[in-house]
């Protein structure tokens, strides 16, 4: 398969601060990698370097043949970037926002237009196409800033974390307008800080920390790595000492124990897994007060390949 | 291997040359630009409000004050706030700009396969409209407090281009500004402080024969001096070009060299801060 991103050993130092030290990345046309890892880990300046914002102090990268280093002006006409960063005009009606980044990536004025509001019709933003972008909601205006880096249908999608602070049904129509690019060939990248995000969209999914990948590989492999699903029981804690003994012998690690709360690891079928749990408890007549499956929280990841939690590095 | 990229723009981007481009982006941005002003009724509000206060201001509270000599104050005083006027289109520059940075909008420019540059010529462009509406109002203010063009027709086209002129220069003085500095709380302070000082010191109000000898030194070779003394001999304002220091002498030819002086410096230096400028 041909790759559309290649970068290596690509490296960036704020004066003290190594904010990216050697990462080397490659993504297959038409595939996501999703960049996973707390704030300041290094997700934020490798995007703007990509995104050709930002040099590199060192290293190469490629998009879709293009020298992004030596030609970054060419490179701008093929990737398309969206994210925390990345905005629209909230002065400016929705479809006035979408003419005007594609009349600036160099489209003629009536194929501007047409793509404008074929776009507003794929992300549900007709109705609200005539109106100023302030009166829009969070998630109306991640949907136009995408549609913007859209214009121009490039071939690689760079997304900055495109669900951060959107809610659950924004969120999901998110995923799924993804989803569908990449069906239509787009290649992406994606940072997130979510598990689950880069879980239910990336095909392979790096795991970066302090300016370094520490890990790499598909959801499953990765999640191999760090034990798969976590079943979360709640039991008075009188139970606490039999619960735990009775969840270690289901779960793939140690049980985790807070007061009244247990984790433990499961994997597989966390569905068969949580009703094993659930007899297994029963007949030893233990109260379940709370149940849960759910996926590991980017801490646990963390705490698993790294031994330490996230870490906020201002950067 | 990698795949070679199909860009739908690549073809129609080589069929213009990079100056057809420079024109057309800058064209976009300030169309943008004009839109976002339009659409904020407040700003208009007051660009259109803010020179008419200050021409009744000085007329009527320093008017009577203020001894000019032979000819009354306000035929003194209009080309004065014409060009203070003017000259804080750069603090709407550094804010403009500034608010384009906070709002991650540069970061999306500088995304696209733009001309980099394009950005501050389109911000120069709408601000200069902008100028143009705002002398068009004070004009018309001046004119009805009793201001008059005695001078011929095409001293008066002149003048106003002067003007004009002399505001695209400090444009990239703002724009700069506006560029290196990290909100738009500390923009819009920045923007306006050094002007203060440059238009007050300068013949736009007061004589400065009225000024200490070392003031009068630096207002007579202030900028802003050089271009009120040349409105007012295009206006057909009779000021006494025969003594006094050179720019004073020359108040045309200095105020021409002073826009390309003042545009040749901070020009490019504008646009190299806008290519390393980040939205954080």
């Amino acid at each position: 398969m041909s790759l559309a991103v290649v970068a290596k050993d690509l490296s960036k130092t704020y004066g003290e601060v190594k904010a990216l030290s050697g990462v080397d990345l490659e993504i297959p046309q038409g595939t996501i990698l999703g960049l996973l890892g707390p704030n300041g880990a290094g997700k934020t300046t490798t995007v703007r370097i990509l995104s050709t914002l930002l040099k590199p102090d060192s290293g190469t990268a490629e998009i879709a043949g293009v020298d992004i280093l030596k030609d970054p002006a060419h490179a701008r006409e093929i990737i398309g970037l969206s994210g925390q960063y990345a905005a629209v005009d909230e002065n400016l009606t929705g479809r006035e926002n979408l003419i005007m980044v594609g009349r600036l990536f160099r489209l003629p004025k009536k194929i501007a237009i047409e793509k404008s509001d074929q776009l507003l019709e794929k992300f549900n933003l007709t109705d609200a196409a005539n109106r100023v972008v302030k009166t829009y909601s969070g998630g109306m205006r991640r949907r136009l800033d995408l549609a913007s880096a859209l214009i121009a249908s490039p071939s690689v999608l760079i997304l900055d974390e495109p669900t951060t602070g959107l809610d659950p049904r924004s969120r999901l129509l998110m995923w799924g307008i993804i989803r569908d690019l990449v069906k239509e060939g787009t290649t992406v990248l994606l940072t997130t800080q979510y598990l689950e995000e880069a879980d239910q969209l990336a095909d392979k999914i790096m795991v970066i920390d302090h300016g370094k990948v520490i890990a790499e590989g598909t959801a499953s492999e990765l999640k191999k790595q760090i034990g798969g699903e976590r079943i979360e029981v709640k039991v008075p804690l009188a139970q606490v000492e039999k619960a735990t003994e009775i969840l270690s012998k289901i779960g793939s690690g140690p049980v985790l124990v807070a007061i009244d709360h247990l984790t433990v690891p499961v994997v597989g079928k966390g569905g068969s897994k949580i009703v094993d749990a659930v007899r297994a408890l029963d007949s030893e007549n233990i109260t379940i007060e709370e149940i849960q499956l759910r996926q590991p929280t980017l801490d646990e990841v963390f705490l698993t390949l790294t031994g330490h939690v996230a870490q906020e590095v201002s950067a | 291997m990698s795949i070679k990229a199909r860009s739908v723009s690549a073809s129609y981007a080589a069929a213009h040359s990079k100056g057809y481009w420079l024109i057309h982006d800058s064209a976009v941005v300030a169309w943008r630009n004009l839109l976002q002003f339009y659409r904020n009724v407040e700003a208009i509000f007051f660009d259109a409000i803010q020179p008419i206060i200050f021409i009744l201001l000085f007329a009527f509270v320093f008017g009577g004050a203020i001894d000019v000599g032979d000819s009354s104050y306000r035929s003194f005083l209009i080309p004065g706030i014409f060009v203070q006027t003017i000259a804080f289109a750069g603090a709407a520059s550094s804010i403009g700009l500034n608010d384009d940075m906070a709002k991650g909008l540069i970061d999306r420019f500088r995304s696209l396969p733009m001309v980099a540059a394009a950005v501050l010529f389109g911000r120069a462009g709408s601000d200069l409209l902008r100028g143009v509406f705002t002398l068009i109002i004070m004009s018309f203010t001046g004119l009805a407090i009793g201001w008059r063009i005695s001078g011929g027709f095409f001293e008066a086209v002149f003048a106003y281009l002067l003007l004009l002129g002399f505001g695209f220069s400090m444009i990239w003085i703002g724009a700069l500004i506006g560029l290196s500095v990290s909100n738009p709380q500390v923009a819009s302070t920045a923007g306006f402080a050094w002007l203060f000082p440059l238009t007050f010191v300068s013949n736009a109000f007061v004589p400065t024969q009225s000024m200490p000898d070392w003031l009068q030194v630096f207002a007579e070779w202030n900028p802003i001096s050089s271009i009120v003394a040349a409105a007012r001999i295009l206006f057909g304002y009779p000021i006494d070009t025969s003594t006094g220091s050179f720019p004073m002498q020359h108040p045309i030819l200095m105020s021409v060299i002073w826009i390309v002086v003042i545009t040749a410096i901070f020009m490019p230096l504008a646009i190299r801060k806008f290519k390393v400028a980040t939205s954080r």
